[in-house]
């Protein structure tokens, strides 16, 4: 036996211990359980995009713009083309030669995909080389000479609808400005009526500053155009394989079946992956061209400096309310930045996403929001980066304002909320905004927080610690999400319905695999899904094979983002599982010779009833729907089953944050002690992946409450390119986080399940916020905004907060 | 995957050999040492060679803590993990851990070397102002022989140094004089990141007098002589909250701190005048604990 076979072979005994450890605990449907992915990640057995090695497959790199907002006199790529190892270097004239310059974005827009006459953002797109190495591919970049013919940038998204304002969208014929869209919610009269006739009336400027999604993947791809066949594979970072599918069909004229997009392992989404970005369409065309596969992969600064942000929203929240603390109404202004291009990523209905979920746990009398939305010399995007689409910037929006009115009231920021909250008797409730939420129990959600954080008891340590001028805060948070799109009906990306297929194919010997439209990026898929079809149909967890990211594969949905996998494919999956069940019980009858309505469903197993046993299991009447021997009248051989879900509302889970800070008062650094997270996400289906994923979107939190921020200088100059300086946070940043959680089921999700992956991303910020503004009351400070670094937060103990823009 | 321009590679074999190869190579040839600066340049294309001269075969002859009575003596190879987990260099300049406790993380710890870190002179480095605080002099070689400078001709600014092109850092010389301890702070906006600004103190006492007292800057513009002011105002009085005060009103004023994302002007020389104190206070209660002990001023 050679060392390699010997290590192989204890590899497999090791993993086969695993599995029946795991196997020990694993529950017959929802519960706890180890990831059936983990083996896979831990041991570094993920295959990645950038694993991927064709046969003569060939590299692709990009020229970026260094400046912000120019002409482009020229461009010389002679020497480029000399480089020996290069096969071709295309710029936009190339592509626009072909019709290809230009592509949709997500969001109704154009972007570039090769700048032909203007680039419009530092890092733009500007020419590609296509060589033999990456090596060769990035030495070529630098043999090409572009003559610039450098324009006023638009940087200061105040600015940016200014008369005298250089007009960036030149593209689009008789644009004048920068102006992007304008966007209404709510009724403006009737809010201006409450506010007129309110005891208090508390303004606050907010931002919530542009940041990156800073996935530990970048984006990239691998594509490969047979020339023969006519099919083009591309292997590519999605989180939405079906929609990037009918939009390269749509982009590029190949027929859609000769189209076949796969995402593998995915290192980390957030958003980021939902969009098309210039660099997919650039391997193509490069494939298209020399008939090779092509691959193209970012690196860490493309990726932070070119591909989707997330927020930059500066918004003006107004909150009306009586004296005694009874909220009457919200009312908000809102200047989005959305960058060169508008590449948000929502539905089409919603070009603020789901913003208008701003009216947050309350009941109120009225509500009101506008929005105007401009165009600046920045890499587009507005992605939904773990923000349920603009759900981030809305409750941080209420929640900063409820602490600013309770700062006013010298109410505790606990009662004040507890005194507004919507009650359970009230759902389903309409908001003023619209918004229908399912369910929900916000005071029991809020009372588990404060039992588990102790917050009297943390109250009292805070007035013994002022009194010795220590700086200790408690911020409280408290979110309504809505998350999982569609409704078809209100719902698209490009036109294409947010419904998702789900597909279950038991095989003869009761093993199952499922094929699910969503597209994990390392959120457990292949385990929850896994455990939602064990649950509904009694075979084991081990079993089922969960499918996904393969659109050849897979049947049509739209992926993962906004929290909707759960909510959508997941109730698709349960559904699917159902009809299976159903089908077999008829097989069943026909096995135990009683009649449908006379055997009942014990989970795995169809029992006749008051005769336990008379009994089949599912597996049984796996290997009698494939076997010999007939069935029943009507009914086809095989045991699979295929839906397609269209949920009939969103879900609003929920949840209630308490965070605990100290601030040396000498450097002005922020500690976080401590964080509870009491999250209501409904069903729990996997307690461990809920609380994984709450780990993380709490982590995130820290980073944009404390450290991250996408920045720009005067000349449009993003300097936040590397992770030295756009700051993620560390273990060291984070406490032990304290998790907790209540159920109340979603009423219209088939097992009752609301999504949760951004609950904590949503909630967490401003907890931290309220904390570390709550330490600082004793220098009078209402609001401060993010990234509070050590330097903000000194500014603001001097008494001058400052925005970050 | 960032991807440096092409480059040619080789290793060198001793002190002697590594100066030959440059000599051979000329203005073109740079030393690798740990490569947690240099290499991520390369990568992004911020620095052009030709050729690298890798300089980790040297550990055995440069990687050494050598404490005497009077003077330590640290190779210039020694390994930041060598340094923070030096019980005798903590024993004599507590400094040391408490710096390399706060210096990148744990992998750049493990290949970082104090003489790249030196040479790199980085403007928010952390071994510059220890050094600057210790009153070190750095030895360099070339095939003409030896020379000794002190701090303040070894550093001529960000990423400039006395060490010529055929000349290699060998040797870092720290006096060691009775009656003195030190300490290091450094605010960062998150663990792993360029300090905002960092301070180390060095302080000597004979019967409850200071007797000298050097204080290093880290991000806030070259200072590298140990602030002179300081040592006069210190010298010859007992230590007080109000000297510590004087002190970082002194290092506050001698700083040139720039505006960047970690921090504004204002709160960077703030926090000159508030880690100043607290490192002269933290080095002034080692002395007094007798001990130069392990607590860093971090803690």
């Amino acid at each position: 036996m050679t060392a390699l076979d010997k290590s192989v072979q204890e590899a497999a005994v090791e993993h086969e211990d695993l599995e029946h450890a795991d196997n020990d605990k694993t529950p017959l449907g929802h519960g706890r359980m180890l990831r059936k992915e983990d083996p896979r990640f831990i041991r570094g057995m993920g295959r990645y995009v950038d694993d991927l090695q064709l046969n003569g497959m060939l590299h692709l790199a990009i020229l970026r713009s260094p400046v912000a907002h120019a002409n482009i006199v020229s461009i010389d790529v002679s020497a480029a083309q000399a480089h020996p190892k290069v096969k071709a270097v295309i710029t936009g004239a190339d592509l626009a030669a072909q019709g290809l310059a230009w592509m949709p974005t997500l969001s109704n827009d154009v972007q570039a995909v090769l700048a032909t006459d203007r680039v419009r953002f530092q890092g733009q797109e500007v020419a590609f080389v296509v060589a033999e190495d990456r090596y060769s591919a990035r030495d070529a970049l630098e043999l090409i000479d572009v003559e610039y013919d450098v324009l006023p940038p638009v940087v200061d998204v105040r600015k940016a609808l200014a008369p005298d304002a250089e007009v960036i969208r030149t593209d689009l014929e008789g644009k004048k400005d920068n102006h992007c869209f304008d966007w209404e919610t709510g009724d403006k009269d009737a809010t201006e009526a409450v506010f007129a006739k309110a005891d208090v009336v508390v303004k606050q400027d907010i931002v919530y500053p542009r940041v990156h999604p800073a996935p530990m993947e970048t984006c990239g791809c691998v594509a490969d155009y047979e020339r023969v066949s006519g099919q083009l594979t591309l292997w590519t970072t999605s989180q939405a394989p079906h929609a990037h599918r009918t939009v390269y069909a749509l982009v590029s004229g190949l027929p859609e079946h000769k189209i076949r997009v796969i995402a593998p392992d995915i290192g980390g989404g957030f958003g980021n992956k939902v969009p098309i970005y210039p660099g997919y369409v650039c391997a193509i065309v490069a494939s298209l061209v020399i008939g090779k596969p092509v691959k193209w992969m970012e690196d860490r600064t493309e990726n932070l400096v070119s591909t989707g942000f997330a927020r930059d929203y500066v918004m003006q929240g107004e909150i009306a309310a009586t004296k005694e603390g009874k909220i009457l109404a919200i009312r908000t202004h809102v200047l989005a930045d959305h960058g060169a291009f508008n590449g948000t990523a929502a539905p089409i209905k919603y070009p603020a996403g789901f913003f208008g979920v701003f009216t947050g746990s309350y009941d109120l009398e009225a509500a009101y929001c506008s929005m105007t939305a401009v165009y600046t010399n920045k890499a587009p995007g507005g992605v939904a980066y773990a923000c349920s689409f603009r759900i981030t910037e809305a409750v941080y929006l209420v929640e900063r304002i409820v602490d600013c009115l309770a700062y006013e009231l010298e109410m505790d920021p606990v009662e004040l909320r507890k005194k507004n909250f919507i009650q359970p008797d009230q759902f389903p409730y309409t908001t003023k905004t619209g918004w229908v939420y399912d369910s929900g129990d916000y005071e029991r959600a809020m009372d588990v927080a404060l039992e588990m954080a102790g917050y009297d008891d943390l109250r009292r340590e805070q007035e013994e610690k002022r009194a010795k001028g220590e700086l200790m805060g408690i911020g409280v948070a408290f979110f309504t999400e809505a998350v999982g799109a569609g409704p078809r009906k209100d719902m698209d990306i490009l036109g294409l319905g947010m419904a998702d297929g789900s597909e279950l194919r038991v095989h003869p010997t009761g093993k199952a695999v499922l094929r699910v439209s969503c597209m994990s990026q390392g959120q457990g898929h292949e385990t929850t899904f896994a455990q939602i079809v064990a649950e509904e149909i009694g075979i084991p967890v081990a079993d089922i094979q969960v499918v996904n990211g393969d659109t050849d594969q897979t049947p049509f949905g739209l992926g993962t983002y906004g929290s909707r996998s759960t909510p959508v494919s997941g109730a698709a999956a349960a559904l699917v599982a159902r009809k299976v069940r159903d089908k077999a019980q008829i097989i069943a009858s026909g096995m135990l010779e009683v009649s449908v309505a006379d055997l009942e469903w014990q989970k795995g197993s169809f029992q006749v009833k008051g005769d336990p046993g008379r009994s089949v299991t599912i597996q049984d009447i796996a290997m009698r729907a494939h076997g010999a021997g007939d069935l029943p009248e009507g009914i086809e051989g095989g045991l699979e089953a295929q839906i397609c879900y269209n949920p009939s509302n969103l879900t609003y889970p929920f949840g209630a944050y308490i965070c605990v800070v100290d601030i040396d008062p000498g450097t002005a650094e922020v500690k976080v002690r401590r964080f509870v997270a009491v999250d209501d996400c409904g069903t729990r289906i996997n307690p461990m992946i809920i609380e994984g994923q709450v780990h993380g979107g709490l982590t995130d939190g820290i980073g944009m409450a404390l450290m991250e921020m996408i920045s720009f200088d005067e000349d449009g100059n993003c300097i936040a390119g590397s992770l030295m300086d756009y700051l993620i946070p560390t273990a060291l940043e984070t406490p032990h986080w304290e998790t907790g959680h209540t159920v109340t089921p979603s009423p219209h999700h088939p097992i009752g399940a609301k999504g949760v992956g951004e609950s904590a991303t949503v909630g967490s910020p401003p907890a931290i916020v309220n904390a570390v503004v709550d330490a600082l009351k004793p220098y009078g400070i209402r609001h401060a905004d993010m990234p509070l670094t050590p330097s903000r937060v000194w500014d603001a103990m001097q008494g001058h907060p400052t925005p970050p823009i | 995957m960032q991807v440096p321009a092409p480059f040619d590679y080789e290793r060198a074999t001793s002190v002697d050999d590594a100066i030959s190869k440059l000599e051979r190579l000329g203005e073109e040839a740079r030393l690798v040492a740990g490569g947690h600066s240099l290499i991520p340049m390369m990568k992004l294309r911020l620095t052009d060679l030709e050729y690298l001269i890798d300089i980790n075969d040297l550990h055995d002859e440069l990687g050494y803590v050598r404490v005497g009575v009077d003077e330590v003596r640290i190779g210039a190879m020694t390994r930041h993990r060598e340094l923070l987990e030096s019980p005798e260099l903590a024993a004599v300049f507590p400094i040391f851990a408490d710096a390399e406790q706060v210096i990148a993380d744990p992998v750049v710890r493990n290949r970082g070397t104090i003489g790249g870190s030196l040479c790199q002179a980085d403007p928010s480095e952390d071994l510059t102002a220890v050094c600057t605080a210790l009153d070190a002099s750095c030895v360099i070689r070339s095939s003409s022989g030896e020379r000794v400078v002190s701090m303040e001709d070894f550093h001529r600014g960000p990423y400039e140094t006395a060490v010529g092109q055929a000349e290699i850092l060998t040797e870092v010389r720290l006096p060691v004089r009775p009656g003195g301890s030190s300490a290091y702070a450094k605010v960062e906006r998150r663990a792993g990141d360029w300090a905002v600004t960092s301070a180390g103190a060095a302080v000597w006492m004979t019967d409850g007098v200071i007797t000298n007292a050097r204080v290093g800057l880290a991000a806030v513009g070259p200072n590298t002589a140990g602030i002179p002011a300081i040592s006069e105002l210190m010298q010859g009085k007992p230590p007080s909250e109000e000297l510590y005060a004087q002190a970082g009103e002194l290092a506050s004023a001698a700083c040139n701190p720039s505006t960047d994302n970690r921090g504004t002007v204002e709160y960077k020389r703030h926090l000159a005048d508030e880690l100043t104190r607290r490192t002269l206070r933290t080095a002034v209660q080692r002395i007094e604990a007798g001990l130069a002990g392990d607590e860093g001023g971090n803690r």
